[in-house]
């Protein structure tokens, strides 16, 4: 038998080995998720008004020396009351300052969320016209960043946070992240 | 994984969202202004129904749950299941951008069309009706008023989006395959025909069996 015969088949298996590759490569649950080109960069600079507070305006520069959480919402987003759960577990064990960024929202639609499932954020900042949120690369709700001490993006999660997540992924770029400051 | 990109959209629903308890539009907000997502389990439901009158082939009366009405219902879901990043959430332009010439028009339009929407993904900037497009062609009309160049206002979305926004990624150690593979492609195709074509000059003429074989 020639070698000649055997050649589709070795066309179809080579063709098959790629095709098997690529959803290899694409087993993600989450792989419609943009990886963030902020992480191991200094996070955007920022000033934004305090949700509860619109006069008192927060910078980037008055949140470090501590790593923190920022967390984004809006109470347009069913999928942020799904994970408000999640959020507000984490938060009560004191591990970080979770601060919460209300995107294009209505601070009174956002106050009225947060009255009603519990405010688990130990600041809200509210971006209402999404300037700040495009520097940050947000493109949709929920999204969630951890920021080091230094002001560094550490890690971003695209979409509802889980339990899961936080205990496998989270925490352990937390304690990384800890490990190197000392 | 749901996300939302559209704030209490007001957009119009298409009539057929509109009937009966099919009110199927899983956005709906009650009086508190918060959203329901029962009433998506009629619709479900109705659709499933149809689904199994329309193997049945029964047709039954135009009131009842999984009458031809079940069976659109479940022909849309069907093809909303293909086409589900089309119509899932869609919202107007509340101002339509304002160009100051048709220079800057032209300038805008060939620079959003090669720019990838981040939500939708498979739709450029330019043709995304997605609240973050809206938001980031505006931006970029900001960026090019500001005087920036076309490859400076690349950069600022790469800098924050990653270069998934550019439809024509730059050549580096993780595109390269992407830009030469098809001539690599090409290069291998025309070494195999090339071999073909001087056996086939060498060879006896065809109709014998080696040629037949496959």
């Amino acid at each position: 038998m020639s070698a000649k015969r055997w050649l589709p088949f070795a066309a179809f298996l080579l063709i098959a080995a790629l095709l098997a590759t690529g959803v290899w490569l694409s087993r993600r649950d989450n792989r419609e998720a943009l990886p963030s080109p902020l992480i191991g960069k200094p996070a955007p600079e920022f000033a934004l008004p305090v949700l509860h507070e619109p006069n008192r305006i927060v910078t980037s520069k008055d949140l470090r020396g501590q790593p923190y959480l920022l967390n984004v919402w809006g109470s347009w987003c069913p999928e942020c009351r799904v994970e408000h759960p999640v959020i507000s577990r984490f938060a009560a064990t004191k591990r970080v300052r979770v601060i919460g960024y209300n995107w294009k929202d209505e601070p009174v639609d956002a106050l009225k969320w947060l009255e009603r499932f519990n405010n688990p954020y130990w600041l809200v900042l509210a971006d209402i016209e999404g300037g700040t949120a495009i520097d940050f690369g947000i493109y949709g709700a929920p999204e969630t960043f951890l920021v080091d001490a230094e002001g560094i993006v550490r890690w971003k999660h695209v979409g509802a946070m889980t339990d899961t997540i936080v205990r496998d992924e989270l925490l352990p770029v937390l304690e990384a992240a800890e490990a190197m400051k000392q | 994984m749901i996300r939302f990109w559209n704030r209490k959209s007001k957009s119009p629903l298409p009539p057929f969202f509109k009937g009966g308890n099919s009110t199927a539009f899983f956005k709906m907000e009650n009086n508190d202004g918060f959203f329901e997502i029962q009433k998506r389990r009629h619709f479900l439901h109705e659709s499933f129904a149809g689904l199994s009158s329309l193997f049945k082939a029964r047709l039954s009366s135009p009131f009842e749950k999984g009458g031809p009405r079940g069976i659109c219902l479940a022909l849309f879901l069907l093809l909303s299941l293909l086409a589900a990043p089309t119509f899932a959430q869609k919202s107007t332009d509340p101002a339509p951008l304002q160009f100051r010439d048709t220079a800057e028009e032209t300038r805008f339009h060939d620079l959003v069309s090669e720019l990838r929407c981040v939500m939708c993904q498979n739709q450029s900037l330019a043709d995304s009706n997605a609240q973050i497009a809206v938001d980031l062609r505006r931006e970029v009309l900001d960026l090019m008023r500001e005087g920036r160049s076309d490859p400076e206002v690349r950069d600022f979305l790469v800098a924050r989006y990653g270069e998934f926004v550019l439809y024509r990624p730059r050549v580096s150690g993780t595109t390269w395959l992407l830009w030469f593979g098809p001539l690599l492609f090409a290069l291998g195709g025309g070494v195999v025909v090339w071999r073909l074509l001087r056996r086939g000059r060498n060879a006896p003429p065809p109709g014998d069996d080696e040629t037949q074989e496959w």
